[in-house]
């Protein structure tokens, strides 16, 4: 199985749940459907979904919740 | 205990703005600034600058141990807070208190008690400001309810008490619909909430946002007339005007006396902004919440009066009188601000982020651009859109919008998205020129989409 990153489409703040006192979206070694909201940016105080474009298997989150991140830095990676 | 060096702890055109009146006020300047802001104009203009901290807000200019400990590493006397972010957080000025500088703004005490808009409301009752008429917490019952809105009029709102997002909340327009509506309200309160608890609240229509700004200082209250700022888009606004054109002088003067007895009776120390709700039919205005701070907005009072507020709240933070007597503040003329937001009002206001390629800014008489931008700058995706305001002086309304459509013209930024074309189509708008306005226009004007795609230029790279 060939691993695969999903990169982050804006710059922003990350977040990798809904709201602060809610779970994450995704756990490390979950199941992922293309689609699946996997984490939040935050651009200039708007939220915007980032969705899964491929399924497979979370291996690893490579960002924590709340980092700024890069347009094009790689956010997940998927064994898919 | 005049200031003599000053902190500015906040970012953006703002902390520009502040760093120009101190050093015209022969004060030093320190700017804090987050990883992310190592670039910003405030940085390269101030005469030192201190990091405190990661890109996120909450770690950097909302963390009030970091800035606290960077206004004493750099020995300041004073700390200035702007807008937004620490500068309505009584935590934040008792700190600075305790830290033994000067808050630029009024006491925690002040901020404390009229930024809970509850007990805004009350201290505004008491100075006898009118508030929105309705029931002092909830009502007791539908008949009470019922003799209630007699007495005020409809329409009105019923809201649940225990509400939220929309739910159990109906707009009543006369006997009949509240002897339908009230009941089912209740019970959809019930439901939701699993308390049936209402409130009532005067139904305000088509009204306009208007404020007043007022300047005290512990002793004295005057005000410096008022703005409108009634072009809002998800309330936030994006035009505002001093003076409020529609407004009558009768009214404006009960406005405005209102406003500094509010001030008044909590002896109101440095810049403040009263913002009420006008309704034009009736000619009724109320209180809606008070800002104990500078606003964006407050270059169309600056271009008006004449009076610089930002030094004006130096000057009083470091003990001096108020420089003015009521009468002596005059208006003069007409001012517009346009807030250029980095959002692309052709893609439902997405932001944009980025890098300022080119620019060229406005000049010629009667125009002033607040902005933080300069060529090459890269625009931070972590903090609010404002990329500056552009603010023009005329001698009357038709001219004053007939020379911002002439300096939005000449403003070109380039690399990013802006809202430039908005504000392009709003100059034009014969409802904007007939200044035919209310706080739900904007929003309903984009609706009916008058920002084609055919306009649409390229972003130029």
């Amino acid at each position: 199985m060939a691993s695969k990153q999903i990169l982050s489409p804006l710059p922003g703040t990350f977040y990798r749940k809904p709201a602060p006192d809610q779970p994450n979206y995704k756990q490390d070694g979950d199941a992922l459907a293309e689609g699946d909201v996997i984490g939040l940016i935050e651009v200039m105080k708007t939220f915007n979904e980032v969705k899964a474009e491929f399924g497979g298997t979370v291996v690893k989150f490579l960002i924590e919740n709340e980092d700024p991140v890069m347009a094009g830095q790689p956010l997940v990676e998927v064994d898919g | 205990m005049t200031i003599t060096s000053l902190l500015i702890a906040n970012r953006g055109e703002i902390a520009v703005r502040i760093i120009r009146a101190a050093r015209e006020l022969g004060i030093k300047t320190v700017q804090v600034y987050s990883d992310a802001d190592a670039e910003m104009l405030a940085v390269r203009l101030a005469d030192a600058a201190v990091n405190i901290g990661p890109p996120q807000a909450a770690k950097s200019y909302l963390n009030v141990e970091a800035i606290v400990a960077a206004a004493i590493s750099s020995g300041v006397d004073a700390i200035h807070p702007g807008y937004g972010f620490l500068s309505e957080n009584a935590v934040f000025a008792d700190a600075v208190d305790a830290a033994g500088l000067t808050f630029v703004g009024p006491s925690a005490d002040t901020i404390r008690l009229l930024g809970d808009k509850v007990s805004a409301r009350l201290v505004a009752q008491k100075a006898g400001v009118p508030t929105v008429p309705g029931s002092d917490g909830r009502i007791e019952d539908i008949d009470a309810a019922r003799t209630l809105v007699e007495r005020i009029g409809y329409p009105v709102l019923v809201k649940a008490a225990a509400g939220g997002g929309g739910r159990g909340i109906r707009a009543i327009s006369n006997r009949q619909e509240f002897e339908r509506l009230v009941p089912q309200a209740a019970a959809e309160a019930q439901s939701a909430f699993g308390d049936g608890g209402l409130y009532v609240e005067k139904l305000i229509g088509r009204a306009r946002h208007v404020e007043v700004q007022i300047l005290g200082d512990g002793q004295d209250v005057i005000h410096c007339f008022e703005r409108e700022c009634s072009l809002q888009r998800r309330r936030q606004k994006v035009w505002e005007e001093a003076p409020a054109a529609t407004l009558p002088e009768k009214i404006r003067n009960e406005l405005c006396a209102s406003a500094v007895a509010l001030a008044k009776s909590v002896g109101y120390r440095g810049a403040g902004t009263a913002e009420y709700l006008y309704d034009e039919e009736t000619q009724a205005f109320y209180f809606i919440e008070m800002n104990t701070r500078i606003q964006v907005e407050h270059p169309v009072t600056e271009l008006v009066t004449g009076i610089d507020l930002v030094r004006e709240m130096i000057r009083i933070a470091g003990g001096a009188p108020l420089r003015f007597k009521q009468h002596e503040i005059k208006v003069s003329g007409h001012a517009i601000e346009c807030r250029i937001n980095a959002e692309d009002p052709y893609k439902n206001f997405m932001p944009f982020p980025g890098r300022v390629s080119a620019m060229s800014l406005p000049g010629g008489p009667g125009v002033r651009f607040d902005t933080m931008l300069y060529p090459g700058y890269e625009i931070p995706p972590f903090y609010d859109s404002l990329l500056g305001k552009l603010v023009v002086w005329d001698e009357d309304r038709p001219a004053a919008l007939d020379r911002m459509g002439r300096a939005l013209g000449e403003l070109k930024i380039d690399g990013v998205a802006t809202t430039v074309p908005l504000h392009q189509a709003l100059v034009a708008d014969k409802a904007v020129r007939a200044a035919e306005v209310h706080t739900k226009f904007l929003e309903q004007w984009l609706e009916d989409e008058p920002l084609g795609e055919d306009q649409q230029r390229e972003v130029a790279g």
